[in-house]
């Protein structure tokens, strides 16, 4: 066997979600991104001794409402769990998590691929547990010492494990973007990839193609990226299948990636995992969920991006593919629906949001929660296109205007006198002018053949629009261009 | 004014025989002065309590204060107090400064008791001689040459030599229990949920209990009447009304129907504290109890359980104690892995971490069903058999531990004889019973523990009981040589 196409790759995922509750899941400290370090961190998170847990019940509920939009089997009664093991941002020296009785049990989510086929990713379920603080080694930290910041401590997680069901990078891929859009639609998760809101651990192995047998697995931790993601998935692969080829075998291992470098290490192997003696933690009861709770919060679950996807193509008239884009993130979903709202006309909101908005925010690396063009203004300069006010050239101008602060579109438009010229009668005038100024080209335009004139007509459109100082509606230029010209044939 | 009750205390105070001030210097001078010999009180905080007597005397003069207000007492040194250290008997928190009081100190707080100071213990509560304590062990105020118990050993000591009239305590698996009848006092451990564990330092969680120590039960149901909460910031407190538990205490007890298990006088039992523990029974019949012969047969897989669940939750509470947060840390640290190993192996005593090693050991991949597991399954069947004799008797009594006093070092080389000296207490913690110990004779003239188990938040009725034996015996009165 020499190719990769004589290989099955199978992947599974463990995908840390930070729940987006004001405090963390076991003390009323606040769970804010970006605080100076340990000034979010209380006596239960610095486990002082004698301080107990007190269950988050917003925690409880976001986990739910992630079952719910999954379809799974919700933890009536789920319990807590010590997972043991010393490490200094690790306050307690356990962690508190679920084990044997997770919230939420099998469920499913569809995947859309490429090629328009759909998958389906079978969840094994998902359990709530609180995130650990940070360490700040030498080189990010001061030389010879490390620290460690508390802040993160205690944020609520839920760890969704997902069953090995993804065969490539493109399917993990897909399942890392469609969980990302489902708790982001149901909000609880702010969806920030780079503050660590999501965090994926990889689990991939390789088998001869059509084997029924797993091959040894590796699992690839945290990664925050879909690109980093991507790469890992694809590295490791690459890695399983030239070492088996070589004659070597894989060894059960957790790794890491670094992004930055693109270099890939073993951090642990198998036998040197720890054993984490969980056991039932004592301080905490089991977490029982009434039949009213789940019925009260499948009432109130906000739409979800399938749903979603469906109305924007019914609602607003969109291709399938353009529908997919804009409904998969909740908040480009508010932000085109605003728009549209705005402007009236959702096809130049979709074609707005999907290309020069995104394309600018990519560029810039913001999301677009961080827009400096906010949806009402994206809504009014479309609404200033749709009724011919100005150019799609002249919407891109008004549209770096609005993004670096300049105000809103009609302001712009005004003070940079942009408005489009489509008085008729005026218009008449502009081409009658410049063909007048231009009797050279228009003696060529009759000299050339028929079927090549048409090529003509561009030298006379700049003339015109250069003599509009590019104010002049360009459709009905060209209408009264081609009118005048035939009439001297 | 020492040998009075807080009953008794809380008269005088109101009746303006004496003042607060008056009472807390009393007190501090006593500690000054015969603590030495005991060694009970690990700290004492002489300016705050001055400072506190000074304003529950105006508050008693202005005539609205509450009701333990200007009575001097110790909290056990597991319980956190604000500003003051709280050590839990160990050198890994002999510089701990907590910056908050647990609830049962606040709860005094409030009610306006004074603090004279902090009470050894067995290091981590773990222990039943207080020998186990980085402050060195406690002596039996009734022989010097005798451990205290343990692990309240520094409350019992202190309450037994009045050098406070109540303290608080702690009971995992006998520990305010034991040393209450090795040192002559009277003791409760509630029932699970009933008193706040918040900012009570964790041993084994699902068994640690808070509770009070004094020298009566009707003193004990005072300092119920104001340990006792429900407390939101502790996730296993029960949200249950606290009755008034002083209001009962006089209450007949004909009818009562008392249980006696057979395995609670079996082989083991010192015949000096039988004849004890039977006459007391005796003495109860004829104020119309009714005795109720019952058996509790898997008493003897109790000790067992306990000592890998408790070890086993010990495990992981104690991993906290790292060295990188607070209390002790190793000097200079060579790398991470040496700064956990020689943190812990020089922070924590022997016992502590033979405990810390049996729980890590009981819990780990291929043992956890084993041990853990087992033990799990058993502590169901103690709740069972409890369960089966509430169904035919009001409260269970026995010996509270099978003899008296023993003498220091005398079961230091053997953990095993050490640990079955809980053998008639550890149950009711794995059941989560409530149980009190109340003195009822003497043996080698050293104090006998009758042993009281209740159902479920039965307290008033246990405190009744005790009360109602205490009004007909002096047992209670009895004190050590010369401490009178």
């Amino acid at each position: 066997m020499d190719s990769m196409s004589d290989w099955d790759t199978v992947i599974g995922l463990e995908v840390h979600v930070q729940l987006a509750t004001q405090t963390k899941i076991f003390s009323g400290a606040s769970t804010a991104f970006g605080a100076e370090p340990n000034t979010q961190a209380c006596a239960i998170d610095l486990a002082m001794p004698g301080t107990l847990p007190v269950l988050n019940k917003q925690a409880v509920h976001y986990a739910v409402m992630f079952g719910l939009a999954i379809d799974a089997e919700i933890g009536k009664e789920s319990a807590f769990e010590r997972k043991n093991y010393f490490y200094p941002d690790l306050p307690k020296g356990y962690q508190t998590t679920q084990l044997e009785k997770p919230i939420v049990g099998r469920g499913n989510v569809e995947i859309e691929l490429a090629d328009g086929s759909t998958k389906n990713v079978r969840i094994h379920h998902a359990h709530l547990e609180e995130d650990a603080g940070k360490s700040l080694h030498e080189g990010n930290f001061r030389h010879g010492v490390s620290g460690i910041d508390l802040n993160r401590a205690g944020t609520p997680l839920i760890e969704i494990v997902s069953e090995p069901d993804m065969s490539s990078a493109e399917e993990a891929i897909a399942f890392a973007k469609k969980l990302h859009s489902i708790v982001t639609s149901i909000g609880i998760c702010d969806g920030e990839m780079s503050q660590g809101s999501m965090r994926f651990d990889v689990n991939v192995s390789v088998k001869p193609r059509g084997s029924d047998t797993l091959g040894t697995r590796t699992e690839t931790k945290n990664l925050n990226s879909f690109k980093f993601m991507e790469e890992a998935i694809t590295k490791e692969v690459e890695r399983q299948i030239d070492l088996i080829e070589d004659g070597g075998t894989v060894i059960q291992e957790t790794r890491l990636y670094n992004g930055d470098t693109k270099v890939a290490r073993s951090m642990r192997s198998k036998e040197e995992a720890n054993d984490y003696r969980y056991f039932p933690c004592p301080d905490l009861l089991p977490v029982i969920v009434s039949d009213e709770t789940i019925e009260e919060l499948r009432r109130n679950l906000p739409e979800l991006p399938d749903a979603r996807r469906a109305r924007f193509a019914e609602q607003y008239s969109l291709s399938d593919y353009d529908a997919g884009i804009l409904s998969s993130d909740a908040a480009m979903a508010a932000y085109f629906e605003t728009a549209t709202k705005t402007s009236g006309n959702a096809k130049l909101a979709a074609n707005w949001s999907m290309g020069e908005l995104s394309a600018r925010l990519n560029n810039e690396d913001l999301s677009i929660a961080k827009s400096p063009v906010s949806a009402e203004q994206l809504g009014g300069l479309i609404a200033r296109i749709a009724d011919n006010s100005i150019s799609g050239k002249m919407a891109k101008e008004v549209f770096e205007g609005i993004w670096a602060g300049e105000g809103d579109a009609d302001q712009i438009i005004e003070a940079r006198g942009l408005k489009q010229v489509s008085d008729s009668g005026a218009l008449e005038q502009l081409v009658a002018d410049v063909l007048a100024a231009n009797q050279a080209m228009v003696e060529d335009y009759i000299n050339t053949d028929e079927a090549k004139r048409k090529k003509k007509l561009g030298g006379f459109m700049g003339q015109i629009m250069k003599a509009s100082k590019g104010q002049a509606n360009p459709q009905q230029v060209n209408q009264i261009l081609a009118q005048k010209l035939n009439e001297l044939l | 004014m020492h040998n009075l009750t807080i009953a008794e205390l809380i008269r005088g105070l109101r009746s303006k025989e004496f003042s607060s001030v008056e009472l807390t210097q009393h007190f501090l001078t006593r500690i000054a002065e015969l603590d030495p010999s005991y060694n009970a009180v690990i700290t004492v905080t002489a300016d705050q309590a001055l400072k506190a007597a000074a304003a529950a005397d105006q508050r008693l003069a202005a005539g609205n204060a509450p009701a333990l207000c200007g009575i001097p007492i110790l909290h056990k040194d597991i319980f956190c107090t604000n500003g003051v250290r709280t050590s839990c008997g160990s050198k890994m928190l002999d510089n701990f400064v907590p910056p908050y009081n647990a609830t049962v100190v606040e709860n005094f707080e409030q009610a306006g008791a004074v603090v004279l100071g902090k009470t050894n213990m067995d290091e981590f509560a773990m222990g039943s001689s207080n020998e186990t304590s980085f402050y060195g062990p406690v002596k039996n105020p009734w022989a010097t040459d005798c451990v205290p118990g343990g692990s309240s050993g520094g409350s019992a000591a202190a309450v037994a030599a009045r050098l406070a009239p109540g303290a608080t305590a702690t009971d995992t698996g006998g520990s305010i229990r034991q040393p209450a009848a090795l040192c002559g006092i009277t003791g409760l451990k509630p029932t699970y949920g009933r008193v706040s564990r918040w900012g009570m330092i964790a041993f084994a969680s699902s068994l640690d209990q808070g509770g009070p120590m004094a020298r009566t039960a009707e003193d004990c149901a005072i300092m119920l009447n104001c340990m006792a909460s429900f407390d939101d910031k502790d996730s296993t407190c029960i949200e249950r009304d606290v009755p008034d538990y002083s209001a009962t205490i006089g209450n007949s007890i004909k009818g009562l129907r008392i249980g006696v298990p057979s395995e609670y006088f079996s082989e083991g039992l010192n015949p000096g504290t039988e004849q004890a523990v039977r006459a007391a029974l005796a003495e109860l019949e004829v104020q119309g109890a009714e005795l109720v012969d019952i058996s509790l047969p898997n008493t003897g897989l109790s000790v067992p359980a306990y000592y890998v669940i408790a070890p086993a939750e010990a495990s992981a509470n104690l991993s906290r104690f790292d060295g990188v947060k607070y209390g002790y840390r190793c000097e200079d640290p060579t790398d991470l892995q040496d700064l956990y190993t020689r943190t812990r192996a020089e922070g924590f005593g022997e016992e502590v971490q033979r405990r810390i090693l049996i729980g890590t050991y009981c819990l780990s991949a291929g043992y956890y069903d084993a041990y853990y597991g087992k033990a799990q399954q058993v502590r169901q069947l103690i709740q069972q058999d409890f369960a089966k004799a509430f169904e035919k008797v009001d409260v269970i009594m026995g010996p509270t531990c099978p003899s008296p006093a023993f003498k220091f070092g005398s079961k230091g080389d053997d953990p095993v004889a050490m640990y079955l000296e809980d053998i008639y207490t550890i149950a009711t913690n794995l059941a989560g019973l409530p149980g009190m110990s109340l003195p009822c004779g003497m043996v080698d003239d050293k104090p006998v523990g009758l042993q009281i188990i209740g159902n479920y938040f039965d307290e008033a009725r246990m405190l009744n009981v005790a009360h109602e034996y205490q009004q007909a015996t002096d047992w209670h009165r009895a004190a050590p040589e010369g401490l009178l």
